[in-house]
């Protein structure tokens, strides 16, 4: 493919928000070529959207360009539609109105229009429901007129960010079927899909090319390659290796996701290293703090009490099964185990420390003792904090002083949300109290020097 | 395509009516109601522009014959929904560019929260003058002058919500659109509109309630000796307040009524109802009900019509103005050239001329009233404001406890909504006269009179935003206060108050600006042949009004417009910050 243009392709892209010090996307290149089936995989706050929003000309880039067929792109690309996490479908107008939608700005007759809008709702399995409102459908008829609206106009490019995310599981694994039987079947005129999701399995049975973001700032971290479809059942080693590959990407954001890959044993390689990482030294990212993972602390304590009660360790997978979870909450919270030294994963399990274990064990008073002690060690935005407050005078400290100098480390409002996020845990910890209406933190009276 | 999931039909819940084949069949003579309606509409616009063309007499006779009665209220009315068209055209091509555009969004919203702070009735004078002058001999400046009045009372609150509906799409449907290349004619239409529909509909109802507050004032002017009136109900109450003529104040008074009554179930209602269809989401409760809806859902005539005129029309429209945004954007490359750059930034200078020149002259004329003028007008705003602020402490000393028993007891609400509803739909200005009937042989008989007045016109803001609160606490943190027996005055102390907090700030907010208002109108009154005034600024600025001594008039008002900014800005919004942070409820 390298002798053709490609269909649509983003160069060295760069996006802040606002006044933002921290990218929100650092140089992003990806190129999307035909017949492929890309999905981006990444935590929260990584720019998946962002991305995506860029390259359908729904927002500019900072810098760097987007080209369509080798021509730089200005104003909303022609060339794509988008399926919606929310459906996006507008209340006031039923299933047909909602799906001609897309056709208005094309010159037909009305016939016309409503005769490709009707084929298009056949064929995404919505017959007879052309004349309900959307608030007549459940969730899972409400994402397939959302397909059949992107659909009618024939887009050559399909981009869905986190189209099954809204939906139950059941639901969303039948639309996913169906999305991959017209895809392979190729009934549809699109040449190319990019799938955000946060879901490594939906990505692994779709995708012939999966993109791992990182965050801070939003960044490609590797690109793998994906499988054969003959592959992609279920049952297949090799579909199992990938996803255990990816899981251990994703539960180590601060190493080199191409070591991983190399040290995995997958026995041919299916990495190609991506534009940007071959260009910084990878893990030795000078960063003052720690990433804490968006989770409430109830979850994290509620975790470890939860493994310590079935023996100290659970697979990833059964934990999600068992406490009804998305993977990638899950090791969202695994995560924080992880960081305040109570667990680690290791082979897709979750294994308590011996502090850990003893934290699970232990009575309320003890078990704060103990988490106090960990917090204060391991994580380096409360040990600051407390020592500021302990600094001070008046053990206060303003919030606002807080989040500028996390504004070094982060963008505008992942900066914001690291801190609310130690401040829950900070608070639970009992180390500071915090007033949300004056943006005060107070040392807790019982840790003050005296 | 695998096997599709056959889905299940049971996820309806929509109303039936919706369903067109559904509903009932018409009646036939719906239809020729109908007919008799619209025929009975264009007369009475003839009979009125006739009217408008009638030359001006410097005393207008106004029957208090019961006869006329009818006529008048179709005239009041048709020039109330003049003012509304405009007010709507207006606030949603207002609103629709401030949202288009950050730089004058940056001004314009501000502007419109001064525009409603400004104390109307000052201007009236000015814009009566200017428009006679306009049409020389008659009434047509006249009528003008009245809409206008009446468009100024309207306008703002609907240009807020439309703005605020702009704001507030959500961020996916927004991108659908461009996504789908709808263009600005069809995202309008297809999109904003229809969002803002339910908050704008709303707002019409209180624009209306607006409307009517000023309808006396509206129809009547005096400026210097020369008393112009406009036939109309509102100059019918005041010829019959002139005239100490108590049947025939009644009777003005039940007709007020019956015609708001009507316009409440003929127009306000079928709209709610059917504006439904334009909510995002469905909430539990129930969806407004219009029995009148329904009958023309199913009425063959506005099929008809539906189908052979507007349907046609819409689409012609959509047609003509949905232009394709490729040949728009080649039109756009085409323009943006320097002339075009300079025509785009020509109204904004001028504009600001306009505001320069405007504010030199007003400095000017300020600049020539006196020491003893500024005492006069301090002493007179502390004179209003300890009456706004009488007012207000009335307005929630009966409305919270009153509003809570109704907000928080369902069966209470349901009977009492209505009656609450027609209580203050009637306008605080055209019972004004009946108090002073009672009141002004009193001693200080015009200054309970003023309180009175600020106290209904702005009380029912209060009222509806303590029942919202109220209905809005949660049922689980009322389950709990009574498990834990809170009771009396601690269960108003941790759970009523601060619940309805925010909601009483918002109602006092609107309560305010309204009750300076109305000083205009309650501090000085013409009753019975007879003048009568009392020290506040509202008296002030109506006698410098009527004395054309427009120094002072400009002064007092500029005074009053700074008050109820001051207001507003220093305490009423920290207030709701402070609402906001602390006692939300979600
Ligand atoms: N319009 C905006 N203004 C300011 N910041 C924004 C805007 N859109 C996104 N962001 C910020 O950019 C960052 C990346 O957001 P984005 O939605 O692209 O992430 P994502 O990878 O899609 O995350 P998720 O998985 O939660 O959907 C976030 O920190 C977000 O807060
Ligand atoms: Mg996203």
């Amino acid at each position: 493919m390298n002798d053709t243009v490609s269909l649509l392709e983003a160069r060295d892209v760069m996006k802040y928000f606002g006044d933002d010090r921290r990218p929100v996307l650092e140089h992003v290149s990806v190129e999307l070529n035909q017949g492929e089936f890309v999905a981006l995989l990444g935590p929260s706050g990584s720019g998946k959207s962002t991305l995506l929003r860029i390259l359908a000309g729904l927002m500019k880039p900072s810098s760097g360009d987007v080209r369509v067929h080798g021509a730089p792109l200005d104003g909303p690309n022609p060339n794509v539609a988008i399926v919606f996490q929310s459906f996006a479908l507008f209340p006031w107008l039923d299933v047909l109105q909602n799906v001609e939608l897309g056709l208005l700005s094309i010159e037909m007759s009305d016939d016309d229009r409503r005769q490709r809008a009707v084929k298009a709702i056949d064929l995404i399995g919505l017959d007879g429901f052309e004349e309900a409102f959307p608030i007549e459908l459940s969730g899972g008829m409400k994402q397939r007129v959302g397909f059949a609206r992107a659909l009618v106009v024939q887009p050559e490019v399909l981009f869905m960010d986190e189209p099954f995310s809204a939906l139950d599981v059941l639901t969303a694994e039948n639309l996913r079927t169906e999305l991959q039987d017209l895809w392979l079947a190729k009934t549809m005129p699109t040449k190319a899909v990019v799938m955000v999701t946060h879901n490594i399995d939906e990505a692994v049975s779709l995708a012939d090319r999966i993109l791992v973001f990182g965050a801070n700032p939003g960044h490609i971290r590797v690109e793998l390659k994906g499988l054969p479809p003959s592959d992609r059942t279920t049952k297949s080693a090799a579909r199992a290796r990938l996803v255990e590959l990816i899981y251990r990407i994703m539960t180590n954001p601060d190493d080199d996701a191409m070591a991983i890959v190399e040290h995995s044993q997958l026995d041919r390689p299916r990495a190609v290293a991506s534009p940007r990482a071959g260009r910084r030294p990878a893990p030795a990212r000078a960063r003052r703090y720690q990433v804490l993972p968006d989770v409430g602390i109830d979850d994290v304590t509620g975790l470890v009490q939860y493994i310590g009660g079935i023996g100290g360790h659970a697979a990833v997978h059964d934990l999600s099964r068992d406490l009804q979870m998305r993977t990638d909450d899950l090791l969202s919270i695994v995560e924080a185990t992880n960081l305040l030294g109570f667990g680690a994963l290791q082979d897709r399990q979750v294994v308590l420390t011996p502090i850990g274990t003893r934290f699970a064990d232990s009575e309320l008073d003890e078990e704060k003792a103990i988490f106090r002690a960990q917090a204060l060690d391991h994580i380096a935005l409360l040990h600051h904090i407390v020592r500021d407050l302990e600094t001070t005078p008046t053990h206060t400290l303003e919030a606002e002083r807080v989040i500028d100098q996390l504004e070094h480390s982060f963008s505008g409002e992942e900066a914001r949300r690291q801190f609310e996020t130690a401040v829950d845990w900070g608070r639970y910890a009992e180390l500071f109290t915090y007033d949300d209406s004056s943006g005060e933190l107070t040392l807790d009276e019982e840790h003050r020097p005296t | 395509m695998a096997q599709p999931i056959v889905p299940v039909r049971a996820t309806m819940i929509r109303d039936a009516s919706r369903d067109q084949p559904g509903a009932p069949p018409t009646p036939r003579w719906v239809d020729a109601l109908m007919l008799c309606a619209v025929a009975a509409v264009a007369y009475g616009i003839m009979r009125a522009a006739a009217e408008w063309r009638a030359p001006l007499s410097p005393n207008v006779q106004v029957s208090l014959s019961p006869r006329e009665l009818p006529y008048y209220a179709g005239l009041s009315t048709l020039r109330m929904a003049i003012a509304y068209v405009l007010s709507l055209v207006f606030s949603i091509a207002y609103a629709r560019i401030a949202a288009g555009s950050r730089t004058a969004e940056r001004f314009m919203i501000p502007l419109l929260d001064i525009l409603q702070s400004v104390p109307i009735l000052s201007f009236m004078p000015g814009v009566v003058l200017g428009l006679a002058a306009l049409f020389p001999g008659r009434t047509l400046g006249l009528e003008l002058a009245a809409i206008i009045l009446i468009f100024t009372s309207q306008a703002w609150n609907l240009a807020f919500s439309f703005h605020q509906s702009l704001l507030t799409i959500p961020r996916e449907l927004s991108e659908a659109a461009t996504v789908y290349h709808l263009g600005f004619w069809r995202r309008f239409t297809r999109l904003e509109l229809p969002f803002g529909a339910i908050s704008l509909i709303a707002n019409s109802m209180m624009s209306w309630a607006g409307g009517w507050f000023f309808l006396m004032a509206s129809e009547q002017f005096t400026l210097g000796a020369n008393n112009l009136r406009l036939p109309g109900l509102g100059s019918y109450l005041a010829a019959a307040a002139d005239a100490g003529d108590t049947h025939a104040l009644f009777l003005g008074l039940a007709t007020l009524v019956a015609v708001i009554v009507l316009l409440d179930q003929l127009l306000w209602r079928p709209l709610v109802a059917w504006s439904d269809r334009f909510k995002l989401e469905q909430s539990g409760g129930d969806a407004p009900q219009s029995r009148l809806l329904d009958l023309l859902r199913g009425s063959a005539l506005l099929e008809w019509v539906s189908a052979r005129v507007t349907h046609p029309l819409t689409r012609a429209l959509d047609r003509r103005l949905g232009t394709p945004p490729t040949a728009k954007r080649a039109r756009r490359e085409l323009h943006d050239d320097a002339v075009s750059r300079f025509l785009r930034w020509a109204p904004a200078l001028i504009a600001l001329a306009l505001v320069v020149w405007g504010a030199f002259a007003a400095a000017r004329a300020l600049a020539g009233l006196g020491m003893s003028d500024w005492e006069l007008i301090a002493v007179s705003a502390g004179a209003t404001f300890l009456r706004t602020t009488i007012a207000l402490i009335l307005a929630a000393a009966w409305t919270i406890p009153v509003g809570v028993a109704i907000g928080m007891n369902p069966r209470w609400a349901r009977r009492a909504q209505p009656l609450v509803q027609i209580t203050a739909s009637v306008p605080a200005t055209a019972v004004f006269p009946v108090l002073l009937l009672a009141l002004l042989t009193l001693p200080g008989g015009l200054n309970i009179a003023a309180v009175a007045l600020m106290l209904l016109g702005t009380q029912w803001y209060v009222l509806f935003n303590v029942i919202a609160g109220a209905m809005a606490i949660p049922s689980d943190l009322r389950d709990v206060a009574a498990s834990y027996h809170v009771t009396g005055w601690r269960r108003w102390k941790t759970l009523i108050l601060p619940a309805i907090f925010p909601y009483l700030v918002t109602g006092m907010i609107t309560a305010t600006g309204g009750a300076w208002n109305a000083s205009i109108i309650s501090e000085y009154v013409t009753f019975a042949g007879h003048k009568q005034s009392t020290v506040g600024l509202g008296s002030l600025i109506a006698q410098a009004a009527e004395h054309s001594d427009f120094h002072l008039l400009l002064a007092g008002t500029l005074v009053m417009a700074a008050i109820v900014i001051a207001g507003n800005r220093l305490v009423w919004r920290r207030l709701y910050a402070l609402a906001e942070a602390r006692y939300r409820l979600d």
